[in-house]
């Protein structure tokens, strides 16, 4: 229950006419800035916001209430308020009172008493959700340090300087108020009220108020709020000044730190205490350099205004320095970025709260830990979060409550995950020859949820209740509580994911099938052969070969392979084992396609390895003079389904392709880039394929288990849009190195196809998603192909690959029995088994729309919302996919504050505590390439990463719309430095910074970089010898250059993908990628600040309460 | 004054011509009423050891319609240095290097002797022998072998610098790449699709421009480096192309049960076809396919790949009953004449134990000169010397072939030409002595003859378009002129230069003449040529109705029951097949198609020729009977038995042993020479291969009549077939009834 309040103009609103653009009328943002989207490119908007947020305070007004509000805050949820009133931005800062929550905390804090109090309330409610987990840390309350390690020391010791200064008791108290409710997580409201609360830290605290879910908590919330409003007021008056200021320094940095703190703390109670704290923590490290840094930046003139005092207290709660005070002035203007909810903070605070105790799945509607966060799983009887991921854990029990909160009702199901080496992959069973048991009417598999009856002689469905006889073979007596005896020792009846060994029946044909074969087919046109890949991709598979998946490891691969050549005609090769030398067949009837050779085509790799050998030894030679340009794609990828046919097995087609297919054959394309188009209503066009002949194509392929994996060398526009249609249809993947060079590109292009040839797959899949009666899998995201409403049909699904599925009612759902998920896929595996994957998943479902709130996971909000926007862009102008982005995100919030959060002034910008990070998420997928392309993004990289996104998992998806920054300070020890938040003031220009966005690394060096630092990653101690164009650091002796090369190695392993490593120097050129990844900071596209995009949504929530 | 006989074996020796008649009516009535047309046999390459060829160009008639050769029937006027064509009377001068001429010194072409003198011309530069080997890989695993086997032999007989090809086909069809080192390189085509010529060489890779790259368009046909990947000159590639002959497989998709496998014979024939004309384009070249079942699919299919079809017979063919029967003969019409009109010749070597598909394969031979063998294996001694054959070498060590012929017929007013018959295509040249009156293939004097060996021989037919009221003057003569353009297989190019001339008579004063002048033996084979030529065309018994009314002798009998013309007890492909060869063979050995030759060895006395009769067939003699595409041994009763004894093995019956060998012997030396390689059977009386026998045999006595004959002689023949008695019975009143 995170209330993050962010009082935007609160009070102001009066003054600045300004605002009137921006916010609710409420806002007094300086008018320049009409619409909102024009806003968020401008820069002036920050200013604006700033101002605005001069005006209002975070704080909730009531730093006095915040006394009595002690209550309150609890009241106001626990959830992280953001109140962003048009005030509010001083509030955070300038009102030590403000600080958000404090407003009811915030008296409290002088008093660590206060927390304890709310420990109390806290404690029960932490209890239900995690009986084991939240008890302690809300009882230590002074014990939580444990929890918020890091945050409480770091508040603690900030605040106390800064309190000390200006609030002494204030801000401290709150935060450990805070954290008790963050305990809890849920939710939150916080209530910053504009003014109060920001003035002092306490105004987390009000944070928890979160009423709702702690029912003990609720009632002080609820007196809490007003208070918050009240307190408000003060603040603003505060803002005032700070418009000025704000206007004169647009860098929001400097305050950014001061705020963020409090906004943090809105969220999580607690946590957020701690996640202030936290964030601070990465400050002080920074702190030292970071604030002159931002000053450098944006600060200049921030610092000037240096000491307001309200501020301070907020400020300085969270940012331990003076320097923050120096901030808090600055901070008057804007709103100040560290007021508001950070993402870091709350991975920290997950992270702290939940990696120590293996999350079990025993217990339904329970929110598994953030994908960020380190964590064991046990099985008992949920499916793992590894293999499905939930936006809600509790579901609206009618379709007028999941209508009314808008929050979509999506899994995010990654059917063949791997598992960390500690936890075991689903067991095997075997039901013998009748095959699974499963229930008569909606053809469920046997899963913990089956309620046998009659002695066990029969049992009834979970899903649809009807009942089945119990086979011979398969009964079991029950024991006095009804359930079987065997219970524990039978993995589908107590385990959420499990496999079953699939009979005949569930063969296509009714025969069992082949094992599978790889093709691979290599481009060896002119452009292909000179960028160096064909070379490359033969030696490659020279070993690679080896290597190809198996269950049995220490069995050799039963895979076949083959390989063809192509230009605008194909080569394929006869490598059978028996012959000297491989054969040659060149087949130019491209315009209808087939296969010249059955017999040596498909080969075991042990057998013909010497024939194999000489193949990819002279392939290079034969083809190091061709002056063959064009190429066909359509007739290769026939021929690959035409070899399958005729082998009668599934299999997996790898594609090197190197340009657009111009050559006369089917599935010819033309070159229809056009940038004039981008941003028009026909921008769609460049992004839907071209002919429907790939879709029919990849129907056939699915039909036979073809999969297809495409790697593209353009060296232009290839369109990747109509390419990627048989890949993406087929459960496949598409790789592209745009201008690929051997030397630079080498070990990407070879990391991505070791792990693609090798990784664990399955093949000629066929997902389905079964549910208990009252909800309905209606729409499905990934890489697959669907020929009727319910049958997912994956030609290829590997370990990487996830389908998305919404849900929606059909019915009301009951509290008492929850909703049951079971998702089942039948495949083949690479050993050429028959074999049904089962997971089930069971959630809760709930008539309060507040535990709706409190129970879903912004990530896979976040997953769910990319996705289907993505896949938006096909039919609709990008503009109205944006709006309609923004759109519902706003009816979720003010859902959300219309029917949970306390009463507060129109002010506050009220989150849940669970979706406190959804407005800076939802603004980095509405900054994204493929939604706000830059001037710089070509119609194929959109379209590329587009596709990427179709099949991401939740943790590939966040760390791809919020990369992962880390400051390389000290890399002593095991653990990794705390990241800090994407925004360039975050750097310091005497520090070296590793960002992480899923497909990159970035290495980014501060032009005055410690000399000591240079030395030991790049063995130079001066910056301008640093070489820009390596793409892997020198092996230094030494341990930070070992622990350096080891962090980058693990990121890299936790990735689908190998990500090239990029070193950007400061003020180089390339710098301007890198700060295209800085996703709090306005884009050079246009792409809104954070800061300025949570006004925008505060007004969009404003407005549809209003 | 020599005989008829003498004169006409010496014009036969000289110019390889024998003309049906040797003194010609001299009106249109007349001969008209002499029913067998004035009409020649005529080998263009026959073999003259004797006939050194001139090295220099012909002198032609400055006419343009004309252009016949000097000759020795032209008059001359030495002194002037003019000469007039005795063709169109066109007065020419002898051309500058005729200067020296004089009566006393005259170039070879005026002498009587050089009737027929060969010219070797200078034209263009010189183009190697091309041949395309065609093979079938759904073969047994032997036959393979042995085709394999013979395949490769054939490399070492090939000239060095002879370019060869390779394709191979199955369910597929494989253009190999012979130029490239390391991986064996060939283009796939589908066995299913139709593709035109211009598709196949953009396939192979022929015309593209690209290739060529800025040098303007070097892809010029003749460039080597383009065609030179599928064609190579067998001293550069024969160790490759051993290997990858060598290394062939059998085609590898499988056959299910119930099936037959899926052979692309028509598709391979026209990406042969197709090459070739992009590359070689009026050049002799022979493609030669070997195949070893019926193409079973796509285009050109004969019969569907389900085993429970049969391949078409005689029966379903006259019930209209044969599917593919039209769509594939006009196929492979259409791909023959595309072949022929590129001088390229098609050979076919069919092994199977079933039919092949000859029947709607056989224009494609037929029409471009080339060769058809058919046997039962490649793994036979029939195919192997056949085979080996085609390359047989003259006295000279050059090829017994030529390539790239074309003949053209001049004649003298008032004759005119009808037509041809043999393995040639029109060339549809129009010029002034064409009748209208079309016999065989008309409506030109031009043919083309893509493949020539010494014994390939050609029926033309004329008409005598003088009328009645306008008589020749005594002692005039007709001339025909025939001029041969061929690449001879040393890569020359040669013109073969004939001309005939016969005298006229009237046929109301001087019928006793004209009627002595009768060759009875040409006339027969021009005549079963025509009927041939009829019957393929039209239904059987039509033709033989035709043909008895048309009045013929003797041979007639046999005609009528020969292969030919009857076609039953053979299969559609074998008619084919005989027919095929009966077009093209001389004189001789088509009269013994006509007539088998049978000789009886005994001990009363040397071999001897005997009666093509049931009568003939003793118990003591060993008969040894030639019918040109079979060579019997066949032992009596009695010898049978001595043999089975074993006496030949005692040294006091070696005279029994002889006699054994004798006609083994003499059959060896006709295998020696004949081609296609007969089958050669050795059988003995009651043998189930004595049917070969029995089946050619005038059936005198017969199981009907065995009883009113003497029982001394003879084998009786089962058979409801009239004997040649009753035949000419039937004949004589005929001709008498008609004649009323």
């Amino acid at each position: 229950m995170f209330v993050c309040v962010l009082s935007c103009f609160c009070v102001r609103v009066s003054r600045p006419p300004v605002c009137q653009p921006y916010s609710h009328g409420a806002m007094n943002l300086s008018g320049p800035h009409p619409s909102y989207p024009q806003q968020y490119g401008v820069q002036p908007s920050m200013q604006q916001m700033t101002n605005q947020m001069s005006g209002m305070q975070v704080g909730s007004g009531p730093l006095t209430s915040a006394g009595p509000g002690y209550a309150p805050p609890p009241s106001s949820e626990p959830p992280i308020s953001a109140a962003y009133s048009a005030a509010a931005p001083p509030s955070y800062t300038q009102a030590p009172h403000p600080v958000s929550g404090a407003p009811s905390q915030p008296p409290p804090p002088s008093e660590p008493a206060a927390p304890q109090p709310y420990y109390d309330g806290p404690p029960p409610s932490q209890q239900q959700p995690f009986p084991s987990s939240a008890p302690p840390p809300s009882q230590p309350f002074p014990s939580s340090s444990p929890y918020s390690g890091p945050p409480p020391s770091s508040q603690p010791r900030a605040p106390a300087v800064s309190r000390q200064q200006s609030f002494p008791p204030g801000p401290p108290p709150p935060v450990q108020q805070t954290f008790p409710n963050s305990a809890p997580p849920p939710v939150s409201q916080a209530l910053y009220s504009g003014p109060p609360p920001s003035s002092q830290p306490g105004p987390f605290p009000p944070t928890f108020a979160s009423p709702a879910q702690y029912p003990a908590a609720q009632p002080p919330s609820q007196p809490g709020p007003p208070h918050f409003h009240s307190g408000p007021p003060p603040q603003c008056p505060m803002p005032p000044p700070s418009m000025s200021q704000q206007q004169a320094n647009p860098l929001p940095p400097g305050p950014m730190q001061q705020p963020p703190q409090p906004g943090m703390q809105g969220g999580y109670p607690t946590q957020q205490n701690g996640a202030f704290g936290q964030p601070r923590g990465p400050q002080p490290g920074y702190a030292g350099p970071q604030y002159p840094g931002q000053q450098n930046y944006g600060a200049g003139p921030a610092p000037t205004p240096a000491p307001t005092q309200k501020r301070l207290d907020p400020d300085s709660i969270p940012s331990p320095q003076a320097s923050e005070l120096p901030a808090v002035q600055k901070f008057r203007h804007r709103i100040d970025p560290d007021a508001i909810p950070s993402p870091i903070q709350v991975i920290e605070d997950d992270r702290a709260n939940k990696s120590s105790e293996p999350f079990t799945t025993g217990v339904k509607g329970q929110t598994p830990p953030l994908v960020t966060t380190n964590f064991q799983v046990k099985d008992q009887g949920n499916a793992s979060p590894r293999f499905v991921r939930c936006t809600a854990y509790n579901i609206p029990c009618t379709a007028d409550m999941a209508k009314q909160s808008q929050v979509p009702l999506a899994a995010v199901i990654k059917p063949l995950a791997m598992l960390p080496p500690d936890e075991t992959r689903p067991y095997v069973v075997d039901h013998g020859e009748a095959g699974p048991i499963r229930c008569n009417r909606c053809k469920a598999y046997m899963c913990p949820y089956m309620q046998f009856i009659e002695g066990g002689r029969r049992f009834q469905c979970g899903f649809c209740s009807c009942v089945t006889d119990v086979p011979p073979h398969y009964f079991q007596h029950l024991d006095h509580t009804g359930k079987r005896v065997d219970c524990c020792d039978r993995p589908e009846l107590s385990l959420g994911s499990y496999e079953f060994v699939a009979t005949v029946d569930y063969c296509k044909n009714n025969k069992l099938p082949q094992p599978p074969s790889f093709i691979f087919f290599i481009d060896v046109s002119y452009n292909a052969v000179k960028s160096g890949m064909v070379n490359i991709v033969c030696q490659e598979l020279k070993t690679l070969l080896d290597y190809l998946p198996r269950e049995n490891p220490e069995a050799d691969s039963v895979v076949r392979v083959g390989f063809v050549t192509y230009n605008k005609v194909l080569h394929f090769y006869n490598v059978k084992s028996s012959l000297a030398q491989p054969q040659m067949m060149v087949v130019s009837d491209v315009s209808d396609m087939f296969l010249p050779l059955l017999d040596g085509f498909l080969v075991n790799v042990n057998d013909s390895r010497v024939v194999i050998e000489s193949l990819l030894d002279q392939i290079p030679e034969m083809f190091a003079d061709t002056r063959e340009t064009e190429t066909v794609f359509g007739p290769v990828i026939q021929a690959g389904l035409e070899a399958l046919k005729a082998a009668d097995c599934a299999g997996k087609l790898f594609l090197f392709h190197s340009s657009l297919p111009i050559a006369e054959a089917p599935g010819k394309l033309k070159n229809r880039e056009d940038k004039k188009l981008v941003g028009t209503d026909k921008e769609k066009s460049l992004i839907q394929p071209q002919s429907g002949f790939y879709s029919n194509l990849s129907k056939e392929c699915v039909a036979q288990g073809c999969c297809v994996d495409l790697f593209l060398f353009p060296n232009q526009y290839v369109d990747v849009a109509t390419l990627g249609v048989v890949p993406v249809s087929t459960g496949g993947s598409v790789y592209k190195y745009t201008y690929f060079q051997a030397e630079m590109d080498r070990e990407r292009f070879l990391n991505d196809l070791r792990r693609d040839v090798q990784k664990p797959m399955g093949f000629d899949a066929v997902m389905r998603v079964r549910t208990s009666t009252g909800i309905r899998a209606t729409d499905f995201f990934g890489s697959f192909f669907m020929s009727n409403t319910t049958d997912v049909e994956l030609a290829g699904l590997d370990c990487d690959k996830t389908v998305t599925v919404e849900f929606r009612h059909d019915d009301k759902l009951s509290e008492d029995t929850g909703a049951l998920m079971q998702c089942a896929v039948l495949y083949t595996s690479c050993s050429g088994q028959r074999r049904l994957r089962v997971h089930n998943m069971a959630v809760n479902c709930c008539s309060q729309l507040a535990d709706l709130y409190r129970n879903c996971e912004t990530d896979t909000i976040i997953n769910f919302f990319s996705k289907y926007a993505y896949r938006s862009l096909l039919n609709t102008p990008t503009k109205t996919v944006r709006d309609t982005l923004v759109n519902q995100c706003a009816q979720i919030l003010a859902c959300y504050r219309k029917n949970c959060a306390s009463p507060s002034s129109a002010g506050q910008l009220i989150l849940p505590e669970c979706m406190k990070l959804l407005p800076v998420y939802l603004n980095c997928v509405l900054k994204s390439d493929v939604l706000q392309p830059g001037a710089d993004v070509s119609v194929d990289d959109r379209a590329y990463l587009r596709q990427l996104l179709s099949c991401m998992d939740v943790s590939e998806s966040h760390v791809f719309f919020y990369p992962r920054l880390l400051p390389l300070v000290k890399l002593d020890g095991g653990s990794l430095p705390m990241a800090v938040r994407n925004s360039e003031e975050r750097l310091s220009k005497g520090g070296v910074y590793l960002l992480e966005t899923g497909l990159y690394l970035f290495l980014w060096v501060g032009a005055n970089a410690q000399q000591e630092l240079l030395s030991n990653i790049f063995g130079t101690p001066t910056f301008s010898q640093i070489d820009p164009n390596m793409t892997s650091l020198p092996e230094l002796d030494n341990p930070f250059s070992q622990r350096l090369r080891e962090i980058i190695d693990s990121f890299r392993s936790q990735r689908s993908r190998y990500m090239k490593l990029m070193v950007v120097k400061q003020e180089d050129k390339a710098e301007l990628i890198f700060k295209h990844f800085l996703c709090e900071d306005k884009s050079a596209s246009g792409g809104a600040s954070y800061v300025d995009f949570l006004c925008h949504m505060h007004k969009e929530i404003r407005q549809l309460l209003s | 004054m020599a005989t008829y006989q003498e004169f006409i074996q010496q014009n036969e020796d000289r110019d390889g011509v024998r003309f049906s008649w040797n003194l010609w009516p001299s009106s249109r009535l007349e001969a008209t009423r002499l029913v067998v047309p004035v009409s020649c046999l005529f080998t263009p390459l026959k073999e003259r050891p004797d006939l050194p060829p001139v090295q220099y160009e012909p002198v032609l008639c400055s006419r343009a319609n004309c252009k016949a050769v000097l000759n020795p029937l032209c008059q001359v006027d030495y002194r002037a240095k003019i000469w007039a064509c005795n063709f169109c009377f066109q007065r020419n001068p002898f051309p500058p290097s005729y200067a020296g001429i004089s009566d006393v010194n005259q170039p070879a072409e005026l002498m009587p002797q050089f009737s027929t003198i060969e010219y070797i011309v200078q034209r263009g530069p010189p183009n190697p022998l091309i041949f395309l080997y065609v093979v079938d890989t759904c073969l047994e695993e032997e036959d393979l072998q042995a085709l394999k086997e013979s395949l490769q032999m054939s490399l070492s007989l090939l000239p060095p610098n002879a370019l060869v090809g390779l394709i191979t086909f199955g369910r597929m069809v494989q253009v190999h790449e012979l130029s490239c080192e390391g991986i064996a390189k060939s283009y796939v085509f589908r066995g299913t699709k139709e593709l035109s010529s211009k598709q196949i060489q953009e396939m192979l890779g022929l015309t593209n421009p690209s290739a060529s790259g800025p040098q303007g368009r070097p892809a010029a046909p003749q460039d080597p480096a383009v065609t030179c990947r599928f064609l190579q000159p067998v001293h550069k590639v024969d160790m490759n192309l051993t290997d990858l002959l060598g290394e062939l497989q059998r085609d590898p998709w499988p056959v299910p049960q119930g099936k037959r496998p899926l052979r692309s014979t028509g598709i391979a024939l026209s990406i042969a076809v197709g090459l070739l004309e992009g590359t070689f384009p009026n050049t002799g070249a022979r493609v030669m396919m070997f195949m070893g079942g019926p193409p079973t699919q796509g285009p050109g299919m004969v019969v569907g790949d389900e085993l429970k079809t049969p391949i078409r017979s005689w029966h379903d063919i006259t019930k209209d009953n044969a599917r593919h029967l039209k769509k594939a003969t006009k196929y492979y019409d259409a791909l023959a004449n595309r072949a022929a009109v590129n001088g390229h010749s098609i050979d076919i070597y069919a092994c199977a134990l079933d039919q092949t598909g000859l029947l709607e394969m056989k224009c494609l031979s037929n029409l471009t000169g080339g060769h058809i063998a058919m046997g039962d294996s490649f793994n036979t001694s029939l195919f192997k010397q056949t085979f080996q054959r085609v390359f047989s070498k003259d006295h000279n060590g050059e090829f017994r072939m030529a390539f790239g012929g074309t003949l053209e017929v001049s004649t003298s007013r008032e004759l005119k030409v009808s037509g041809a018959i043999g393995p040639c295509v029109s060339l549809k040249a129009k010029g002034p002595c064409i009748s209208e009156n079309e016999v065989g293939v008309g409506g030109t004097t031009q043919w083309k003859i893509c493949s020539l060996s010494p014994s390939t021989t050609l029926a033309l037919y004329f008409e005598v378009v003088n009328q009645h009221n306008a008589p020749i003057p005594q002692g005039g003569r007709g001339a025909v002129q025939f001029v041969t353009q061929y690449q001879h297989s040393n890569t020359q190019r040669r013109i073969r230069v004939t001309t005939v001339a016969r005298n006229w008579a009237d046929a109301q004063s001087q019928i006793q003449h004209i009627e002595s002048s009768f060759d009875q033996e040409a006339s027969a084979v021009i005549m079963a040529r025509l009927g041939v030529f009829r019957a393929e065309s039209e239904e059987g018994p039509d033709v033989l109705r035709w043909l008895d009314r048309q009045l013929i002798r003797l041979f007639m009998f046999h005609l009528r029951r020969s292969p030919f013309l009857q076609v039953f007890n053979n299969s559609p492909d074998e008619c084919s097949y005989y027919r095929h060869h009966f077009v093209r063979q001389d004189l001789t050995q088509s009269l013994i198609m006509i007539q088998p030759i049978l000789y009886s060895y005994s001990f009363h006395g040397p071999p001897e020729p005997v009666l093509l009769d049931s009568g003939s067939i003793l118990p003591d003699r060993i008969l040894l009977m030639d019918t040109f595409f079979q060579l019997v041994i066949y032992h009596g009763e009695t010898i049978a038995q001595w043999r089975k004894a074993g006496y030949q093995e005692q040294p006091e019956y070696e005279n029994f042993k002889h006699l054994l060998v004798a006609p083994v012997d003499d059959a060896q030396e006709i295998l020696q020479t004949r081609f296609p390689m007969p089958r050669y059977i050795d059988t003995e009386h009651g043998g189930s291969q004595a049917r070969f026998l029995l089946s050619k045999v005038n059936p005198s006595q017969t199981h009907n009549n065995l009883y009113s004959w003497g029982q001394e002689t003879g084998a009786p023949i089962l058979t409801d077939d009239v004997s040649l008695q009753v035949f000419m019975d039937h004949l004589k009143k005929l001709a008498v009834s008609s004649a009323a």
